[in-house]
């Protein structure tokens, strides 16, 4: 039976090392059918998430050989395996132990975004043309793997002072929401840093739900609040009403 | 209690974080309870968010006849009449409001011409009647009840497992859980517990169901002695994929069968012809899931063991709008182009019927203070579910529960937790790192999960059942000689360890249920008792926990009112 071999990091916050594993391969599987199938014969503590393996949940992230994938999503024969293939749990996020990462910060984000609230007295009637632009953003199945690829998080480690895609795209459904009434573009401003962006598009290419994270969400969300606060004729409009 | 717990205390505790237990746990915050939610994964990824089709409520926004009658006598007659009638009929009420209420917290259905919530067709279901969100509703159902309930205020407890429910006398006080990341025990207090812990796919070798669903929730409240109800009824769905291996069991949603894809068999007959003429591929679950696995016993399946299943038909646009994961999963796992050629299907374990014996008003178990909800608990589905039933089942049994078990907190004392059950539990947990060199717990689960798929699958008899018992009896003494390594830091074979205790447990109660109903209803077809037996359709299984023994005993359906009747009776 034709084997490849798996270069999977083991460790935990105090480092690590790759281990090498040699596992049969199957037609039509998946890195995460690899991972699994050495858990069920080589090592019963490797630690790694998943949950659907259909990629409808975002559990499995990781970074196979090299780029932030689903690793339900990861054909093994659309890698080269005359190499190890290597997998490595996400960078931008602190190791809990081998693949699986600490990603609490990323619930912190989510509570500091206000929730949906109708405006007052809304017909709950929808034109679908509205509700598409809407659904495109509420596909993200939070895999984060925009997260870890996006530099401002990745390289720079600015997480308190910046949201990140994910939390774009999350504020972004609420923002496009046909009937949805609550001002966001402060909180993006100041609290989710959306200035730090320069859309270099990383995460765009990374979303396994294909959402145009940098087109639809960031650059509409940029452009509302350099609208909201910087437009100067609007800055003298608001001057003379006397409004915030 | 033991200063060196961790220890939390609510009034309400949650067990379960997908559709029920976050529908319960916003009930019971707007009752103004101190509400904790325990879930063995990350918030958001509960199995909820793989529910695809929709969920059913007679809004009659499609089709203006629809109404809650014909909701209550489709869930009826798909559920064998074995139902719990109190329950479909709530369910059928309440389930348009429920919707009503996830729009009105930002969920974004897809929508009619006239803007209204667009609803489809669904085996079983008289009319159209499906709210959905192209085919991954569940998704936006879990994130619509997630952020309500973050933003209420509730204390989540992520990666958590719960491994007993703790007692005060006769009464619920309680659970202990372990945390995966660390392995340390925490132990929760707690006036009420919710049980919504999902299904028991799990212990089914092609299933639809992900890692979590062990049935931990029906084993622990049997433990805890509450009553199992209606345990033989397992819903095998008619469509999971069946190729490549790796990719078998995943959910083909029925909405391609509702968007108008047709079965066909190796010879490429339409072969629902032959096994409901009337209703063909949108008929119940159970009759498609038997006819293809006939089909492909008599050697008329597809290639790779299953039957075609094909919406090409269909304008490629209209498919990728309405089925975008069908279209994407297909495509990047099995190289198939769906817009242009038939998927291979066949029948995966899906969906579990029985569960916790409840009250259908309340969700109330026996055991006072604890409640269950959504498909942790029994009744509403009967011997069979239809498509859809379930996400409705999941907001309005889920908030029933959590007003239950809101009121029943108000009303009690905080209960006194005894440190030597606590102990005992924990050093029971732990065994496995003393069996060193044991058996893999992986090998275990792997031979349980064979065992029920060969002798406890779609087509059961009496030999094949009885023997399972066998088998269930020594993979339980291995079970507890399996040996574990490692630490206790995210260790997913000693986690493994433990949730077989559930599996194994809940896989008994479907064989013994199984073996006592000698006739075939729904979802339970016994080749030995092939047809329906009228004295079997007036009773359920109930299964109980007597003498440290699983014991099954009958019990009679609640009498239906008249007027109730009266609808059944009513032809469409």
């Amino acid at each position: 039976m034709p084997e490849a071999i798996l270069r999977v990091f083991r460790g935990g916050p105090e480092g690590g090392a790759p281990v090498d594993y040699r596992v049969p391969l199957a037609p039509g599987m998946v890195v995460l059918d690899a991972v699994h199938s050495i858990q069920a014969n080589q090592a019963p503590d490797l630690a790694v998430r998943w949950n659907c393996k259909a990629a409808k949940c975002g559990s499995c992230s990781a970074e196979v050989n090299g780029r932030p994938r689903l690793m339900c999503k990861t054909r093994m024969d659309s890698l080269p395996l005359d190499q190890p293939v290597t997998v490595y749990p996400m960078k931008a996020f602190p190791v809990i132990k081998d693949l699986a990462t600490d990603v609490s910060w990323n619930y912190k984000v989510n509570r500091k975004i206000p929730p949906f609230q109708p405006r007052p007295g809304v017909e709950w009637k929808m034109d679908q043309r509205d509700v598409d632009r809407v659904q495109e953003f509420r596909k993200c199945i939070e895999c984060f793997l925009c997260q870890d690829v996006c530099h401002v998080l990745r390289e720079h480690g600015l997480q308190e002072r910046f949201g990140g895609p994910r939390f774009f795209v999350r504020t972004a459904g609420l923002e496009m929401h046909p009937l949805d009434g609550v001002d966001r573009t402060k909180l993006l401003k100041d609290e989710l840093g959306i200035g730090l962006c320069n859309i270099t598009k990383c995460c765009t290419e990374v979303c396994p739900e294909e959402i145009h994270i940098t087109d639809n969400a960031i650059i509409p969300l940029k452009e509302r609040v350099v609208d909201r606060f910087y437009d100067p004729l609007l800055m003298l409009v608001r001057k003379i009403r006397g409004a915030p | 209690m033991t200063s060196a717990h961790e220890t939390h205390e609510h009034d309400v505790l949650i067990i379960g974080a997908g559709g029920a237990g976050l529908r319960a746990a916003i009930e019971a915050l707007a009752q103004g309870a101190r509400v904790g939610v325990v879930c063995k994964s990350l918030l958001g990824k509960a199995h909820t968010v793989m529910a695809e089709g929709g969920l059913a409520a007679a809004m009659a926004n499609v089709d203006k006849a629809d109404n809650w009658r014909t909701h209550f006598r489709d869930t009826m007659r798909g559920g064998k009449l074995l139902n719990n009638w109190r329950m479909a009929q709530l369910h059928a009420q309440e389930a348009p409001d429920r919707v009503r209420e996830l729009e009105q917290w930002g969920a974004l259905f897809d929508r009619t011409e006239s803007g209204d919530i667009l609803q489809r067709a669904f085996g079983g279901h008289t009319f159209k009647r499906l709210c959905h969100v192209g085919d991954r509703t569940g998704l936006e159902m879990i994130r619509t009840l997630q952020d309500r309930g973050v933003h209420m205020g509730f204390d989540v407890f992520m990666e958590c497992t719960v491994m007993r429910l703790l007692k005060e006398g006769g009464r619920v006080a309680g659970a202990l859980a372990y945390w995966r990341e660390t392995g340390r025990f925490v132990v929760f207090r707690a006036k009420s517990v919710v049980i919504a812990t999902g299904g028991i796919g799990k212990s089914w070798k092609i299933t639809s169901n992900s890692w979590e669903c062990t049935g931990d929730g029906m084993a622990l409240a049997y433990e805890a002695g509450a009553e199992l109800l209606d345990m033989e009824f397992v819903q095998f769905h008619p469509t999971g994929m069946v190729w490549p291996p790796g990719v078998q069991g995943i959910l083909v949603t029925e909405a391609v069968r509702g968007e108008g894809g047709i079965l066909r068999n190796k010879n490429g007959e339409r072969f629902m012809e032959k096994y409901d003429p009337k209703r063909m591929e949108l008929s119940t679950r159970d009759v498609v899931a038997r006819a293809i696995y006939t089909e492909v016993r008599e050697s008329r399946g597809s290639e790779h063991g299953g039957a075609y299943l094909d919406i090409s038909h269909q304008p490629a646009e209209y498919v990728k709008r309405k089925l975008p994961s069908m279209y994407h999963q297909f495509k990047e796992l099995a190289d198939v182009d769906i817009t242009k050629e038939p998927m291979e299907v066949g029948p995966t374990c899906h969906y579990m019927m029985g569960g916790v014996r409840v009250e259908a008003e309340t969700g109330q178990t026996s055991v006072p203070g604890l409640f269950a909800a959504g498909e942790a608990a029994a009744g509403l589905h009967g011997a069979n579910r239809l498509g859809g039933n379930s996400l409705s089942d999941l907001v309005v049994f889920g908030r029933r529960a959590g007003l239950a078990a809101a009121a029943h907190a108000k009303s009690s004392a905080m209960p006194a937790l005894d440190p030597a059950e606590i102990e005992a539990s924990e050093r029971q947990a732990v065994a496995p790192f003393g069996n060193a060199g044991g058996e893999s717990p992986y090998a275990v689960h792997r031979d349980l999960q064979d065992m029920m798929q060969n002798l406890v699958g779609i087509f059961r008899n009496e030999e094949d059942l009885k023997r399972a018992l066998g088998e269930l009896e020594k993979l339980k003494a291995r079970a507890a000689r399996a040996g574990v390594e490692g630490s206790r830091l995210f260790n997913p074979g000693w986690h493994l360890a433990l949730d077989l205790r559930s599996m194994l447990a809940v896989s008994e109660a479907v064989t013994r249920a199984a073996l006592a109903r000698r006739e075939s209803r729904g979802a339970h077809s016994r080749i030995d008792y092939p047809n329906t037996d009228a004295a079997w359709g007036k009773k359920n299984n109930v299964l109980v926990k007597k003498d440290g023994a699983m014991t099954l005993f009958e019990s009679p359906l609640p009498e239906m009112p008249a007027d109730l009747k009266q609808i059944l009776a009513e032809d469409q």
